[in-house]
C-alpha cells in the first residue's frame, strides 16, 4: 500500500445521500474518513433529515443550498438523485475530491485487511499516469515494479492524473440487463493494479467509486445528461457515463493521466435489476450514438483548462448530436449552464 | 468446460528458440508433451541439442535454415533468440505458442502450478475489445462481463489475434533500470487479462506469447538482431510494434496480462547495455514512426500491410540509420519467403 503523504486539508469527500440513514456506512468508513472534510449533499428528492453519526467534520448541503446557489434560473441543471453529489463538487474548494455512493462499504484485499480506499486513490491522483504508452507491468509507479523494457525513455516522466476510477467487489457495477441475466454473479475477483488508460480510448466511468483533481479537471465533471426517468439505482442510470466521456476527452485534450483499477470498495446488495429493466430506458439508445462522436471530437488548441474544453465540447455536442436530437440540445445546454455556474460559484 | 483432450492440440505449435539446452522442457512435460514442438537451434550448428524423450518435434539449425531459405536466409538473425521467427514461418498450424528456455511454470496465489499454454489458449479463443475500454478487464473471463455504460454495439468484439503474458521473478526490464535494480523480483500476480486499445502501442516481450498464425503470422518478424547487427534486444519490440499497427488496421485484438511464467535467468546487463545501446536512442524515433503510421485502404492481408510498412520504414527511419534501410529490406524478404513457404502450392523441405 501507499506511503504516500496525504495532505489532510486538500481532500474533500463527497457524499450524495440517496438514503436518509447513513449510519452504517459512516461508521464503516470511519477510519478512512475521519481526518478528512466531508461535504454531504442530500438528494433534493428525499425528504426529511439526514441521519449521521458524530465526529466527523462535515458541511451538509440539501435542496434549500441548492436553490439558493444555483436559483430557479437554470431549469436544466438537476441535481436530483445521484447527481446530487455535482453540487458537492461545486461547493468544494479543495484540490482532490474523493466520492463514493452511499451503499457502498471498505473492501478487503487479497490478505483480507481493509482497503483504504481514500488512500489509494489519493495515491493514484498524486503519482504520474502513463497514457501514451501501455506498460505491461500496469502501473510503473508502483513500489516492487518499473517501465519494462521497450518502453521509450522520453516518455518515463508520465503526466499528471487527473481522474482515478475506482472498482468494486461484490455487486459489481453492471446494466440492469447483464445483471438480470446473470442474478448471481458477483465480482470476487480482486485484480491488484492500477493501470493508466490511454489517450484516445474511451471508458465507462463509473461513479460509484471515484476521484479526482478538482483544480484541474473539476468542471467536467458535471450533470448533463439524463434519462428521462434517471432512478435511484445505478441500473437506472447513465449520467455518470456521458460525464465520464466528457472528462475522458477534457483528460486527453490537457495531457492528463485517467487510472483505473484499485481501490476497490464493497458494494452492498441493494434493488432488484429485473425490476428496474421494467422501467422506461429512454436514452439508454442514445448513449450508442454518442459513441463515435465522443471517440472522434477534437478541441482547438485555444481550450488550455477544463472549462473552456468543456465549453468546446458542448458546442460541438450542440452541432453535431443536438440535431438528431433534442436530448443532446438539452445536454449541450446543460453543459454551458454549468460552466457559468462553476464560475459564478469560484468568483464569490 | 473440462476438455478430455489438451484443447488444439493439433492446432498448435510450440516454438522454442535455444542455444544452451532444452532441459526446461521437463518441468513443462505435464503441459506441452501433447502439443507438437518446432526447436529453432542458434548458434553452432554442430552443436547436438538433445531433446528430451518422449515430445514430438522438429528441429532446425543454422544450416537447415540455409538449406530451406536460401539466399532468403539472410532475413534470420543468427546468435540471437530472434532466429525463433523462422519457426513461426515453417509453421504448418493456427496457432503458436513461443517460450523461452529459461521459463518455467509459475504458481498462483493459491500455489497451484499454472498451465500458461491453456490460458493464451483461452485469450485466443475469445474476443478482443480494443475499441472501447471495460474496466472489469476481460468481459469473456470467467466471473467478469462488461460493465454498465459499455456500448451495446461494441459487445462482440473482435478476434484476437495476439495474447502477452506476464513474468514472475525476472522482470523484463532493460538495461539501465537493471543495472539500477539488479534485486528488483516481480512478485505481483494481476489476476487480469485485458486488451491493449486501439491506437496505443506497447513493449511486447516474446518471452510468454502466443498468436493466430492465420491471422497475423507474417507481422510477427523479428527482426535483424545479433551477429554482425547494431543492435539486439529489441526483436520482440519491433515485431510488437509492426504487429500492433496492424492488428488496429485490420481490426484485430491484442490481450496481455495472464497468463504468467517463472523467468529464473536474470541476463547480464552490461552484456545487454551493449546490446540495447543503439535501441535506447532509435526508439525515441521509432515509437513516433509506428504512432503516427497509418496504412491504406488497399492493404487488406498482413502480408500487404507488412509491405506497406517496410516501405515507410526504408523512407522514414532510413534517415535515423542505413540499418534501417537493411531491416527494411529483410522485412520484405521476410515476406517472400513466408509465402514461398506457406503458398499452397510449395511444401517445404523437412528438418532433419
Amino acid at each position: 500500500m501507499s506511503q504516500v503523504i496525504i495532505q489532510d486539508d486538500e481532500v474533500d469527500i463527497v457524499i450524495g445521500a440517496i438514503q436518509s440513514d447513513l449510519t452504517s456506512f459512516m461508521e464503516a468508513w470511519r477510519p478512512m474518513f475521519s481526518r478528512f472534510h466531508l461535504i454531504i449533499v442530500q438528494d433534493p428528492d428525499l425528504n426529511g433529515e439526514l441521519k449521521i453519526p458524530g465526529g466527523f467534520n462535515l458541511n451538509l448541503y440539501t435542496k434549500s443550498d441548492m436553490d439558493k446557489v444555483v436559483g430557479s434560473s437554470s431549469s436544466t441543471i438537476s441535481f436530483s438523485g445521484y447527481s446530487c453529489r455535482y453540487f458537492g463538487y461545486l461547493m468544494s474548494r479543495k484540490k482532490y475530491i474523493i466520492s463514493i455512493d452511499d451503499d457502498c462499504i471498505p473492501a478487503k484485499d487479497s490478505k483480507g485487511e481493509l482497503v483504504d480506499a481514500v488512500a489509494q486513490h489519493i495515491t493514484n491522483l498524486t503519482t504520474p499516469a502513463t497514457p501514451f504508452f501501455f506498460n505491461t507491468l500496469y502501473d510503473p509507479f508502483c513500489k516492487g515494479t518499473d517501465f519494462v523494457r521497450g518502453y521509450p525513455f522520453s516518455l518515463r516522466n508520465g503526466v499528471e492524473c487527473g481522474l482515478s476510477c475506482g472498482l468494486w467487489l461484490n455487486l459489481a457495477d453492471y446494466d440492469a440487463p447483464t445483471q438480470a441475466l446473470k442474478p448471481n454473479a458477483r465480482n470476487s475477483r480482486y485484480v491488484d493494479a492500477v493501470l493508466t488508460v490511454p489517450s484516445r480510448t474511451m471508458l465507462p466511468l463509473s461513479g460509484i467509486n471515484i476521484a479526482f483533481n478538482n483544480e484541474l479537471v473539476g468542471p467536467a465533471l458535471l450533470p448533463a445528461f439524463r434519462l428521462t426517468k434517471e432512478g435511484k439505482f445505478r441500473w437506472e442510470t447513465v449520467e455518470d457515463i456521458w460525464t465520464g466521456m466528457c472528462a475522458k476527452v477534457v483528460c486527453d485534450h490537457l495531457k492528463l493521466g485517467v487510472k483505473s483499477g484499485l481501490p476497490y470498495v464493497w458494494r452492498q446488495e441493494r434493488g432488484s435489476a429485473v425490476e428496474s429493466l421494467k422501467k422506461e430506458w429512454e436514452g439508454v439508445q442514445l448513449m450508442e450514438e454518442v459513441v463515435p462522436f465522443f471517440q472522434s471530437v477534437r478541441l482547438s488548441e485555444a481550450a488550455v483548462t477544463a472549462e473552456d474544453c468543456v465549453a468546446e465540447i458542448a458546442a460541438s455536442v450542440k452541432e453535431q448530436l443536438g440535431r438528431s436530437n433534442p436530448m443532446f440540445a438539452r445536454a449541450a445546454e446543460t453543459m454551458v449552464e454549468w460552466i457559468k455556474l462553476w464560475k459564478q460559484v469560484r468568483s464569490q | 468446460m473440462a476438455a478430455a483432450a489438451p484443447p488444439l492440440k493439433d492446432e498448435l505449435d510450440i516454438v522454442i528458440p535455444t542455444i544452451r539446452n532444452l532441459d526446461f522442457l521437463e518441468m513443462w512435460r505435464p503441459f506441452f508433451q501433447p502439443y507438437h514442438l518446432i526447436i529453432v537451434q542458434d548458434g553452432d550448428p554442430a552443436k547436438t541439442i538433445k531433446v528430451p524423450d518422449g515430445f514430438d518435434y522438429e528441429l532446425y539449425n543454422r544450416n537447415d535454415i540455409n538449406r530451406i531459405l536460401g539466399p532468403k536466409a539472410s532475413c534470420i538473425s543468427f546468435k540471437d533468440s530472434a532466429c525463433r521467427c523462422f519457426g513461426y514461418m515453417v509453421s504448418k498450424k493456427k496457432y503458436i505458442f513461443t517460450i523461452d528456455d529459461d521459463c518455467f511454470v509459475a504458481k498462483d496465489p493459491s500455489g497451484k502450478q499454472i498451465n500458461a499454454l491453456e490460458q493464451h489458449i483461452k485469450n485466443l479463443l475469445c474476443p478482443s475489445t480494443p475499441l472501447f475500454f471495460n474496466t472489469l478487464y476481460d468481459p469473456f473471463r470467467d466471473g467478469s462481463d462488461f460493465v454498465r455504460g459499455y456500448p451495446f454495439s461494441l459487445r462482440e468484439g473482435v478476434p484476437t489475434a495476439v495474447s502477452h503474458g506476464l513474468w514472475l521473478n525476472i522482470p523484463d526490464y532493460d538495461a539501465p533500470t537493471q543495472l539500477v535494480k539488479p534485486l528488483e523480483r516481480n512478485t505481483k500476480f494481476v489476476d487480469a487479462v485485458l486488451t491493449i486499445p486501439k491506437g496505443t502501442l506497447f513493449p511486447m516481450c516474446g518471452m510468454n506469447l502466443a498468436f493466430d498464425r492465420d491471422l497475423i503470422g507474417p507481422a510477427m518478424y523479428f527482426g535483424l538482431m545479433g551477429d554482425g547487427q547494431p543492435i539486439g534486444r529489441y526483436d520482440d519490440m519491433w515485431a510488437g510494434w509492426c504487429t500492433k499497427v496492424i492488428c488496429d488496421h485490420l481490426g484485430l485484438g491484442v490481450k496481455t496480462g495472464l497468463p504468467y511464467i517463472w523467468h529464473s535467468k536474470a541476463s547480464n546487463p552490461f552484456v545487454n547495455l551493449k546490446k540495447e545501446y543503439n535501441g535506447i536512442f532509435w526508439q525515441e524515433e521509432i515509437i513516433p514512426f509506428f504512432q503516427a503510421a497509418t496504412l491504406s485502404k488497399d492493404s487488406t492481408t498482413v502480408q500487404k500491410c507488412y509491405i506497406e510498412l517496410a516501405k515507410q520504414v526504408k523512407e522514414k527511419l532510413g534517415k535515423v540509420d542505413p540499418y534501417f534501410v537493411k531491416l527494411a529490406d529483410a522485412m520484405e524478404t521476410w515476406i517472400q519467403a513466408w509465402d514461398e513457404l506457406n503458398s499452397p502450392a510449395k511444401a517445404p523441405a523437412k528438418a532433419k
